[in-house]
């Protein structure tokens, strides 16, 4: 972490002059412990730029922020000079329900979003936190357990409007749900956590929202028959929009399914999803209309880790988190949506750095195949103290490297833009 | 640059072997274009690579040569993506064409790029899985071409793009080397090279192998016809389906002058007289669908349906997409020379583009015959002209150009699935500024520097990539054949 920066009184009257909301940071406003120097709150796309344009000529490094509900996810900035607070852009600019497209403000929270859809029926088809900003949203990726049938932000996104570190305003996409001219930037923008550019607004499809939804659940003691389940849910013809596994540190295994539907339609697929479960080994299978505990829930404290997989390794990933989590005496706990092949494993809050540090490195020895091997997964750490001890890569092994570097270079050659978030030692 | 092409066919005999190097000139021929026929330009030399270290050679060899490349699959795109240069390599595909491995319990294949989408499918259903993207080309265009093209098809509506539904890429980058590009899951850790691969119109690199995801065959498959006497009547009908919560997998509609073609070319049988015909499909769990179903029903016999037939079973089905399937090809049985166009506006705005596209045909005395994705507002105008009048084929292309300005006008797209190529670049500045062009050419300095993979193709002016100068300093946005008179466009 750098040594705290002093900035020029003209730099902040040339910020300040960009964007007329400038203040100075406090205390709340440190990023993973970084202290920035100040904090503007633009007020369009057109402020952004400018702000974007006097940091960039100021040669400072630049933090954008939505709710903050993620700043504490991923690596610690190397420097933080200036934070974009998002918020003050909130507006829903269009919501065509007609086209099922609706164009937002970055800074627009995702329960305000969800509130204005949902007066015509629709709905923007990613669990996120409802606190949080749809622009935080889609530059950490975020999706919960309806990423099995919607996707993930990047599926969903069809537009958006960035602000380059240079303060050029880029726009890719449009407001059609189908086009294909040009690079599509939302793509890349999306996951990039802060890194290629400042989102100031993203258009999205839309779906209907369902007249009826239903959680079927069922515990299983052992990992095989859990896997089995989510094998058979996931791949029948009834159509989930969530398969997911819930194993709390010394728990049985829950498996979750949603369903999505008519009220007769939905009763009924439930009905199948149920002997699906019972089949498989399953006990206390149960429907509701309400979710089961956790469900989507990610913990709040402790080193969070996400595996990724082909769903026929489940029963292997399964064992790999147990074995890995014993030597490494993390206690770990498994949720996420195991039907498409995405899992959070969570270390105990209370093991030490070295402890997680271990265990992620046991996953990445079981899991992800050598350099030159066809790719089948990845094991990323999201969160945790452990990244801010620098105790452990992020990313890992992951293929393209290069590439993203490359690409981080040009979009921002001067390295300013939240610098050290997604790659140790810039980027 | 033709030297340098020529010293480079040894090379390509020692990488390829010399049965899969073409160098003789008639041969070369019939590698002119792709399903864009109206521009053609013979390559230099054309390679056939059997394996992905075999691509990586050959584009190393081109890389040190400073010799672009282009790669094909099929060759069946529409916008001239696949247009080899004259003084390139065109890198055909076609002999890497095996399904390599199906994981049914993960639902996940690994192709090759030379294999053709319908053969994903069919490698599938047996275990009771399908491939979603179902371009109306699907017999033949390959899956390297779809991720190229980011191809969609008619059932993209619900099911999506060939982005949703690839999950990781081998790759030969620029500069030769062989890599993976995503996690092989999906799941994006770092950035989205994989998103930003697909749909690049083969100018960031050639896919060699590619992993996709599979889908469970649906349970129940319903098609209805609905017939009406204009094609505002079907586009209420497409409103309010859309607005009734229900999302079919395909909607699709015709209007009187394709209907006339269809007929003509395939006897399809619609209703006498239509003025319109929309083809609705739905598709899922049969406890879904059968209340769908019933809900599309009434909602076209409201909107006022002279007719609405229903098939739920493969054979009636197939005669009702018959049709459909057969427009393109059809209207040359009624036009000796036609354009098929490819824009898109929102669904909702279908009506007044419609009645635009009418009144700009009328004016210029040119049938536009219109065949449509209506769920999602891409439409495909078949300017309808014959290359033997003098001045016909120039009115055509302006008018083509003026049914994109429409679209543009109501907040569309000048391409919903047949890409930019070298056909539209020249409208890419209606529709981006020069940052957001500027912008999206950052990615590709960082992909290919040297400017080498595909040149000329998207972007109308290209972006000079930093320190790294292409090794020849006059490549221009315009294909170098089309600036030179070289290449024939009619």
């Amino acid at each position: 972490m750098s040594a705290e920066r002093t900035v020029a009184p003209a730099v902040r009257d040339a910020l300040a002059a960009a964007c007329p909301s400038l203040s100075d940071a406090g205390p709340s406003d440190a990023v993973c412990g970084v202290a920035p120097s100040f904090v503007g709150s633009p007020a369009s796309t057109g402020e952004a730029s400018a702000l974007l344009r006097a940091a960039a000529a100021a040669g400072l490094s630049v933090v954008p922020r939505g709710a903050g509900t993620g700043m504490a996810w991923g690596l610690p900035p190397d420097s933080c000079d200036l934070v974009v607070d998002m918020r003050r852009m909130d507006t829903v600019i269009e919501h065509a329900a007609g086209d099922l497209v609706a164009r937002v403000q970055a800074g627009a929270r995702m329960e305000q979003v969800a509130a204005a859809l949902a007066e015509a029926g629709q709905q923007l088809a990613l669990d996120a936190p409802a606190d949080a900003t749809v622009g935080g949203v889609i530059a950490t990726g975020t999706a919960g357990p309806r990423r099995f049938r919607y996707g993930t932000p990047r599926d969903l996104l069809i537009g958006i409007t960035v602000v380059r570190a240079d303060g050029v305003v880029a726009h890719s996409g449009g407001k059609v749900v189908k086009n294909v001219a040009g690079y599509d930037l939302g793509k890349l923008l999306a996951g990039s956590q802060g890194t290629l550019g400042l989102i100031t607004e993203a258009t999205f499809r839309l779906h209907p929202l369902p007249p009826a939804v239903s959680w079927v659940t069922g515990e299983f003691a052992a990992a095989e028959p859990a896997a089995a389940a989510v094998a058979a849910a996931s791949g029948s013809a009834l159509v989930p929009s969530a398969v997911e596994l819930d194993w709390p540190a010394g728990g049985p295994l829950r498996v979750g399914v949603l369903l999505e539907g008519t009220p007769s339609g939905v009763a009924e697929r439930a009905r199948r999803v149920s002997e699906l479960l019972g089949s498989a080994g399953g006990s206390a299978v149960a429907a509701g209309e309400s979710p089961p505990a956790r469900w989507g829930r990610l913990p709040s404290s402790g080193t969070v880790v996400r595996v990724s997989f082909w769903v026929s390794r489940l029963a292997e990933v399964l064992a790999a988190v147990s074995a890995c989590g014993d030597a490494a005496g993390v206690r770990p706990a498994v949720t996420g949506s195991a039907g498409a092949g995405v899992l959070y494993a969570c270390a105990d809050p209370a093991a030490g750095h070295d402890a997680a540090a271990l265990f992620v490195a046991g996953l990445r020895e079981r899991l992800v195949p050598g350099p030159g091997s066809p790719p089948r997964g990845s094991v990323t750490v999201l969160a945790g103290g452990v990244l801010a001890a620098g105790a452990v890569d992020p990313l890992g092994p992951v293929p393209g490297l290069a590439l993203m570097r490359a690409v981080k270079d040009q979009f921002d050659p001067g390295g300013r833009m939240f610098p050290g978030r997604l790659f140790p030692g810039g980027g | 640059m033709t030297a340098a092409v020529e010293a480079l066919a040894p090379r390509m005999r020692d990488i390829c072997g010399a049965g899969n190097v073409i160098t003789d000139p008639l041969e070369l021929r019939t590698y002119e274009c792709d399903g864009l026929t109206s521009h053609r330009c013979v390559p230099a030399l054309v390679v056939l690579p059997g394996s992905a270290a075999e691509v990586a050679a050959v584009v190393r060899a081109c890389a040190a040569a400073g010799v672009p490349f282009v790669a094909r699959g099929s060759g069946t795109g529409l916008s001239g993506g696949a247009l080899p240069r004259q003084d390139g390599v065109l890198i055909v595909m076609s002999r890497m064409r095996s399904v390599i491995e199906i994981d049914p319990v993960s639902r996940r294949a690994v192709v090759e790029p030379g294999v053709t989408n319908l053969s994903v499918s069919k490698a599938a259903a047996p275990f009771g899985l399908f491939y979603a993207p179902d371009p109306s080309s699907q017999v033949v265009c390959s899956v390297g071409g779809n991720v190229a093209e980011n191809s969609g098809g008619a059932h993209c509506l619900k099911h999506g793009f060939t982005v949703h539904h690839v999950t990781g890429l081998e790759v030969v980058t620029p500069a030769g080397e062989l890599m993976w590009v995503g996690d092989g899951t999906g799941v994006c850790a770092g950035y989205d090279l994989l998103g930003a691969f697909i749909g690049s119109e083969g100018t960031l690199g050639i896919a060699t192998k590619i992993v996709v995801k599979l889908v469970p065959l649906p349970e129940t498959v319903h098609t209805l016809l609905a017939a009406y006497a204009t094609t505002a009547e079907g586009g209420r009908a497409v409103s309010d389906i859309i607005a009734a919560g229900v999302l079919p997998a395909a909607i699709e509609m015709m209007d009187a002058l394709s209907i006339e073609a269809a007929e003509a070319a395939v006897r399809c049988n619609y209703p006498a007289g239509a003025g319109a015909v929309l083809i609705v499909e739905l598709d899922g769990p049969a406890a879904e669908v059968e209340a769908e179903l019933a809900t599309v029903r009434s909602i076209c016999q409201a909107a006022g349906a002279t007719e609405i037939r229903a098939a739920d079973d493969p054979a009636e089905r197939a005669v009702i997409w018959a049709g459909r399937k057969s427009a393109f090809a059809a209207v040359g049985r009624i036009s000796p020379s036609f354009i098929v166009q490819d824009g898109v506006v929102p669904r909702t705005s279908l009506g007044d583009v419609l009645a635009e596209i009418a009144a700009l045909s009328s004016s210029a005395g040119i049938r536009v015959a219109n065949v449509f994705h209506a769920g999602d507002g891409n439409l495909h105008p078949l300017v309808l002209y014959d290359d033997a009048v003098p001045g016909e084929p120039e009115a055509a292309e302006a008018l083509s150009g003026a049914i994109l300005d429409a679209c543009l006008a109501h907040g569309g797209s000048i391409t919903g699935e047949h890409g930019v190529g070298v056909d539209k670049s020249r409208y890419m500045p209606k529709m981006f500024s020069a940052e957001d062009l500027d912008t999206m050419q950052l990615v590709r300095c960082a992909f290919d520097p040297a400017t080498l993979c595909n040149p000329g193709k998207v972007f109308p002016t290209p972006r000079l990539c930093g320190e790294v100068p292409g090794p020849s300093g006059r490549r221009r946005g315009v294909h170098p054949a089309v600036a030179a008179g070289q290449a024939e466009i009619f």
